[in-house]
């Protein structure tokens, strides 16, 4: 059985450590932070210039100056602060992100990842995803394993625009969990989602990767 | 209180004009100077590059000089919520320079701070790196991406003092203090201006030295994406 929206980014949450400064991408890594385990302490980073992001407002709540990077009114909550863009790309550039949690079109067993754009359609922008697939410490991807037309979107190689090179350590699908092995060593398959079997991935994987002695 | 202007047309009397560059703060309609917007496109001035995290939305903001075809170029991280954007960039009647969001926030900080270029790892090895000098630095590649100044910026400010000392609010702050540093003239627009001495020193957000002009304006602040949570029946 595939994973859904809500059990991918319940499995996403497995990513995060006590202590975290996490940056969750706009779709599902957003969800990420409903499962943020009770007593973690994770402070979560909001590129357009916030760390520390509290819940959705109430009704009465509402704050035009205050949302996130996909533009949704949020709150602020007792260890909030906020800065400017520069400071926070400062923040992301500089390594002091431990995790960014983001969707892809496109992963490559290498550890390339296209995310921003398909050429032909209109090109809406990269926003800051080339800044945190570059400056965040670890990169992990959330996503579904194939797309519309069934092609899988775990590749050899992408075919799309890039958004970095190299700098995905992790993908989560619907169906598994591949590793990007360090220093171009390949993905290495280490977790299926429940009822899902390795023939399964396997045929619906057009990358290469090795199987975990632990599924085998 | 020579920094001080009566509505936001007088604000840009006399610095605007054909083929300029505006930078303009916000990020989507946060932080927005909406008032200095509307003035710039009641000036005329045709053929200007604006450098701004995003393009506005139809009819609000920025869209409102994209309707009037006032923008030649638009230097931005992201402009997908703008479908006048769209038509006109797909007809080859608007140019477009894609910046990855961090890259655009240092290019302008930069730029006022006076420093010609500098190199970082985003985008390398993308096409945002096309045609740019990479240069290794401790076995890592980075790409080298030069500062940005413009003629004029117009940014939004939620307090500024008789001086121009100027304080942000909340997620509204965003580009706005690096392009308040970097425009040969800067023009802030701000909910309230307070008499000088009332804001203690250690919370202002950009020194005066930045801001040429103020104007105190009554702004619409749109929310693009109004999401909230049910309170939980008592």
């Amino acid at each position: 059985m595939a994973r859904t929206r809500e059990q991918l980014a319940e499995r996403a949450a497995k990513e995060l450590q006590d202590g975290f400064y996490v940056n969750l991408g706009i779709g599902i890594p957003t969800l990420v932070a409903n499962y943020i385990p009770a007593g973690m302490e994770v402070t979560l980073q909001s590129e357009n210039g916030m760390l520390g992001m509290g819940p959705f407002p109430y009704d009465d709540e509402v704050d035009a100056d205050l949302i996130n990077a996909g533009k949704q009114t949020i709150t602020e909550i007792p260890e909030s602060s906020y800065f400017s863009s520069s400071d926070s790309f400062a923040m992301i550039r500089g390594g002091h992100i431990n995790l960014s949690i983001l969707g892809a079109m496109e992963v490559a067993e290498n550890g390339d990842i296209a995310n921003w754009m398909i050429p032909g359609k209109l090109v809406k922008g990269m926003g800051g995803a080339m800044d945190l697939v570059a400056g965040v410490k670890r990169v992990v991807v959330v996503m579904d394993h194939a797309n519309k037309h069934g092609q899988s979107k775990v590749l050899k190689s992408c075919t799309l625009p890039l958004t970095g090179t190299g700098v995905v350590s992790r993908v989560i699908t619907d169906l598994c969990v591949f590793d990007v092995k360090p220093d171009g060593a390949g993905l290495e398959l280490i977790e299926l989602a429940d009822g899902v079997t390795l023939e399964e991935v396997a045929s619906k994987t057009e990358a290469t990767y090795s199987v975990s002695p632990n599924l085998a | 209180m020579r920094k001080i202007f009566p509505d936001a047309n007088a604000a840009l009397e006399g610095l605007t004009f054909d083929g300029m560059t505006v930078m303009s703060g916000g990020f989507g309609l946060c932080g927005i100077p909406e008032k200095l917007i509307a003035a710039l496109r009641d000036s005329g001035a045709k053929g200007i590059t604006v450098i701004s995290n995003n393009a506005g939305v139809d009819g609000f903001g920025l869209g409102q000089l994209l309707e009037t075809k006032q923008i030649a170029k638009m230097i931005s991280s992201y402009v997908g919520e703008n479908k006048e954007f769209e038509r006109q960039y797909l007809a080859g009647e608007l140019q477009l320079e894609f910046n990855p969001q961090g890259t655009l926030a240092e290019r302008i900080r930069a730029g006022g701070a006076g420093i010609p270029a500098f190199f970082t790892a985003t985008g390398v090895g993308t096409l945002v790196a096309e045609g740019k000098e990479v240069r290794n630095f401790g076995g890592r590649d980075y790409v080298m991406e030069t500062g940005l100044v413009a003629d004029l910026a117009i940014v939004k400010a939620w307090k500024a003092d008789e001086r121009g000392n100027l304080v942000f609010r909340k997620t509204a702050r965003n580009f706005n203090p690096m392009m308040a540093t970097a425009g040969k003239v800067t023009v802030v627009e701000v909910e309230e201006i307070v008499p000088v001495g009332s804001i203690d020193p250690d919370h202002i957000h950009t020194p005066g030295i930045y801001v040429d002009r103020i104007v105190k304006t009554v702004s619409e602040k749109r929310i693009e994406q109004r999401t909230v949570r049910q309170r939980e029946a008592s």
